[in-house]
């Protein structure tokens, strides 16, 4: 384990996290069993009164886990220097196998907080509340998500050794490196493009239809969670290298350090924010059809969608100009 | 959208006026909150320029420095060795160095002596760190003199003071010339302390370690990368050290901020209840403590982490400086270049906002849910 | 208008010291007049206004407002009920002190995000219907009693209530303030808008401004 101030913070706020849904753990098991909208008992204004407190605390879970993220990023960037054969955030990521489960589990967490939110949202719309018990049983499932992060970082952070020889970037993302990475990386840019671009451009239409006609909620998120993944899979692949100017830097964090401008901070933001967007615009869609709910999903969905279609639009623009802007020439 | 704006400013301009209200309380625990942001931010910023400065000296070392060992003691290099090692590819120059500590007994203190790489130091003269001049007030042209372990005394005159830039690492060095070395530590001829080699090419540097330890199998090879990374480690180890012993008083402070947060005033209380009958909401409450929470927090952190700016690089750090430096007797004297990095703001973040937030979330939550006829039952 | 059938409300339910506030109350109130609830103090008239004025909920029965149901709703939805249909008059006006009158009276409208100019308007023109323009920017513990009342209509207007609730609005107040309250009272009921108001002083109850008086005792209705 190595001691250092950013990975006790990061422990710290995984630790809280866990904590916090732990000691809400109890209240939402008595809040599936015991809720009753129709009652004016003490107990049931009680329990309502607890339900502020849930959402309060979701919301911080979910603020946390972002910029627990950035956080994580960050510092296995500047932690490369540690490790023979680092140069940026993917070596220090690969010095043990636990590396990236925890930043991909990091991710999923804060999309699964933001579902979470949109069905609270909407829920918090309807008087009778028609869907705190599917609320307060989701909540105990984010709570062994959060753990499972919590898990996943001390597992690395505990296997981390000073002088283990890692691969860096141009390793894990170069073209003759077997894997899923790899393979990002192999994808030639004329393909890479037409893959992300048409993802980019189907997820953008999709959320728009969405948002126009209220219709096709669940393929917003099916769509923003394949446009996600083919937006980062086209920064691996060509964004990366336009922005470094160089035909093999793939690396999808060193676009976040100071040296570049912190240019990655103007694709991830509008990335993130669509992506968990789409993702709650998707996550209402199987109450659309409660009594009281009819009238209050279609609005925040479709609102939802908008979002989304908008910062895939922005992250798509802001991509184009990059590479448009560079002086790097992969395509004739 | 634009509601939702006029909210937040209404909401924020309550808090405010109820803040500047209760002046003589927050004022209590703002001082704390930026205290705490201080003393952390001071010692994180100080152990960030000590890295960094450690980083610039290093840059002007050698790739690899070659050691011999003797029963897995270092010792010294001997006639000959420089040559059997012969050409090596990808070296672009080997050289053996002369360096060694000495103990002045009138300061009290170690002394780094050093032959230069071009032996450019006369005979008989001096050139000395600024730390080292200072405690035995020394100028150009002073003389001085040393009691050698053999017991002999020998006189130098000084002929320079090194330049106080970059001071950590040339404070305690005296550079003297290879004669007057040898004479001094009675070392013998044609011996080296350690071999110095440069290497142009960064990726070369390994191989040739390898090949060089393969060769020689007496010697040890050092890399340079590999103290940076040593010296980066040893300085977060310290950081993490310092920052574990002050876990305790972001813990004390966080207890201070729930207890703070609960023990709401009588006036504050009757506040909350004149609100919640009068039409808010107790999500409009939460929303509204939560920004008291947000305003107080970034006024705290704005303090103290200028002030840890100021106490760092103006006035270099007195609280800090003895526990994070070095065990050095001879403290430099000498202004941190001024570095901010992000990662260390971030980290600051989480260890001083992120505990007082999650302190402050549950006692915000019961102030806001009074129950809206409690005012018209009292 | 206001509906209620079989009301209670119970305190510290399922403890020792449980009891009942309200022991089953059937009420319905109209539009448009000015009604009083008259009884000694712990005979549960505060405990119902708090209920019709959708500051709580009922431990069990029903109230409607308009014909909608709303003993079961939660919280969230009932604020936003009273803040648009009911203004409060409190029996110690429960200003909030430090801010000045002018802020008082906006403070119900600050989590409805109104625009900044229209709603300062909109209290400058009830504090000025309220003869209080000139002490707009004073603080509101520098008010005399009388106008700390004006200054809590003032603020009870803000979000142009259907309904105006006061609970013993006189008791802090000396006669002649007290005259001075019932001629504002008045005027509201000629505006055509609904009053509902606790009382035990017969210069309110016996005023000719109240056109009906519920009398109350021991959590039940006393029939007339």
């Amino acid at each position: 384990m190595i001691f250092q101030p950013a990975i006790i913070a990061l422990l710290l706020a995984s630790a809280v996290s866990v904590a916090m849904l732990a000691a809400a753990a109890p209240f939402a098991f008595q809040i599936i069993r015991q809720w009753d909208i129709s009652s004016g008992s003490e107990r049931q204004l009680q329990l309502e009164r607890r339900t502020y407190l849930f959402s309060t605390l979701a919301v911080f879970v979910m603020a946390t886990q972002l910029l627990a993220l950035l956080l994580f990023v960050f510092n296995a960037d500047k932690m490369s220097e540690m490790f023979v054969g680092a140069m940026c955030a993917v070596g220090t990521l690969n010095v043990n196998p636990w590396g990236f489960p925890a930043l991909i589990a990091q991710m999923a967490v804060f999309f699964l907080a933001a579902g979470w939110l949109a069905v609270n949202h909407v829920d918090t719309r309807a008087p009778d509340y028609p869907l705190v018990r599917i609320k307060y049983a989701a909540m105990l499932v984010l709570l062994p998500a959060v753990a499972a992060v919590l898990w996943l970082q001390l597992q690395y952070f505990l296997n981390l050794r000073a002088d283990v020889i890692t691969s860096c970037c141009g390793s894990l993302f170069s073209e003759d490196t077997k894997g899923l990475t790899g393979d990002m990386a192999a994808l030639s840019p004329v393909p890479a493009m037409i893959g992300f671009y048409t993802s980019l451009a189907i997820a953008f239409a999709t959320a728009a239809f969405h948002a126009q006609t209220k219709r096709g909620g669940y393929w917003v998120a099916a769509t923003s969670i394949a446009a996600f993944v083919a937006a980062i899979a086209g920064i691996i692949a060509f964004v990366s290298l336009y922005l470094y100017e160089h035909p093999h830097h793939h690396c999808p964090f060193c676009i976040l350090k100071p040296e570049y401008d912190w240019q990655g901070y103007w694709l991830y933001v509008p990335l993130f924010a669509a992506t968990a967007c789409g993702i709650g615009a998707g996550a209402v869609q199987p109450f659309r059809n409660v009594e009281s709910l009819k009238n209050v999903i279609p609005p925040v969905s479709a609102r939802l969608a908008a979002i989304a279609a908008a910062g895939f639009l922005i992250f798509a623009l802001i991509a184009t100009v990059f590479v448009v802007r560079s002086n790097l020439i992969l395509v004739e | 959208m634009n509601a939702w704006f006029t909210k937040q400013r209404r909401l924020i301009d309550f808090t405010l006026a109820s803040l500047l209200r209760r002046k003589g309380r927050n004022l209590g625990l703002l001082a704390v909150y930026a205290l705490l942001v201080f003393v952390l931010a001071s010692a994180m910023l100080y152990a960030h320029a000590l890295r960094r400065e450690a980083a610039i000296i290093l840059e002007g070392a050698p790739e690899v420095v070659l050691q011999r060992l003797v029963a897995g003691r270092h010792d010294l290099i001997p006639p000959g060795h420089l040559e059997r090692i012969g050409r090596v590819r990808g070296v672009q120059e080997m050289r053996g160095r002369l360096w060694g500590y000495y103990y002045d007994p009138v300061v009290k203190a170690n002394y780094t002596f050093l032959v230069p790489p071009d032996n450019g130091i006369a005979k008989g003269t001096l050139v000395v760190g600024p730390a080292l001049a200072r405690e035995r007030g020394m100028s150009e042209n002073t003389g001085i003199s040393f009691r050698s372990y053999s017991g002999e005394l020998f006189s130098f005159v000084v002929a320079d003071v090194l330049p106080q830039a970059s001071e950590l690492a040339s404070a305690d060095l005296v550079l003297i010339n290879e004669e007057d070395f040898r004479a001094f530590f009675a070392y013998p001829a044609g011996h080296y302390t350690d071999i110095a080699l440069s290497v142009a090419n960064p990726a070369e540097v390994r191989n040739i370690a390898i090949k060089l330890s393969k060769q020689l199998p007496d010697s040890r090879p050092i890399l340079r990368e590999e103290m940076q990374r040593t010296y980066a480690s040893l300085f977060d180890w310290r950081e993490g050290i310092m920052l574990a012993l002050l876990s305790a008083s972001i813990l004390a402070f966080a207890i201070l901020a729930w207890e703070k947060a609960s023990g709401l005033s009588a006036d504050e209380k009757r506040e909350i209840g004149i609100l919640k009958a009068i039409g808010w909401e107790t999500g409009d409450v939460i929303k509204m403590k939560l920004w008291e929470g947000g305003l107080i927090s970034l006024t705290a952190f704005l303090l103290g982490f200028v002030g840890a700016y100021l106490h760092v690089f103006k006035f270099g750090a007195p609280l800090f400086a003895p526990v994070l430096k070095g065990w050095a007797v001879l403290y430099p004297r000498f202004d941190l270049v001024p570095v901010i990095d992000g990662l260390q703001v971030a980290t600051l973040f989480f260890f001083t906002v992120f505990p007082y937030m999650a302190a402050v979330l549950v006692p915000i939550w019961r102030a806001a849910v009074t129950d809206p006829d409690a005012v018209m039952r009292s | 208008m206001i509906e209620l059938r079989d009301v209670r409300k119970a305190f510290n339910q399922g403890q020792h010291n449980e009891y009942w506030a309200l022991s089953g109350i059937s009420l319905a109130i109209e539009a448009k007049q000015v009604t009083a609830l008259r009884g000694p103090s712990g005979s549960g008239k505060t405990t119902l206004l708090t209920l019709i004025g959708c500051l709580a909920r009922p431990t069990s029965g029903r109230v409607t407002l308009h014909g909608r149901d709303i003993s079961g709703l939660p919280e969230r939805f009932l604020t936003d009920i009273r803040r648009k249909t009911f203004g409060f008059v409190f029996q110690q006006f429960n200003l909030i002190k430090g801010l000045s009158a002018i802020e008082n009276v906006m403070l119900p409208a600050y989590p409805t995000g109104r625009p900044h100019r229209e709603l300062a308007a909109r209290a400058e023109a009830l504090l000025e219907r309220l003869r209080l323009a000139h002490r707009r920017d004073a603080r509101v513990e520098w008010l005399s009693g009388g106008e700390q009342q004006r200054v809590a209509i003032a603020r009870a207007l803000i979000n142009d209530p259907e309904v105006l609730i006061a609970d013993e609005p006189t008791a802090n107040l000396d006669t002649a303030l007290a005259k001075e309250f019932m001629a504002i009272l008045e005027s509201f009921g000629a505006e055509g808008r609904t009053v509902i108001l606790t009382s035990h002083d017969p210069l309110v109850v016996e005023s000719a401004a109240v056109n009906r008086v519920v009398d109350m005792r021991d959590g039940l209705l006393v029939a007339p």
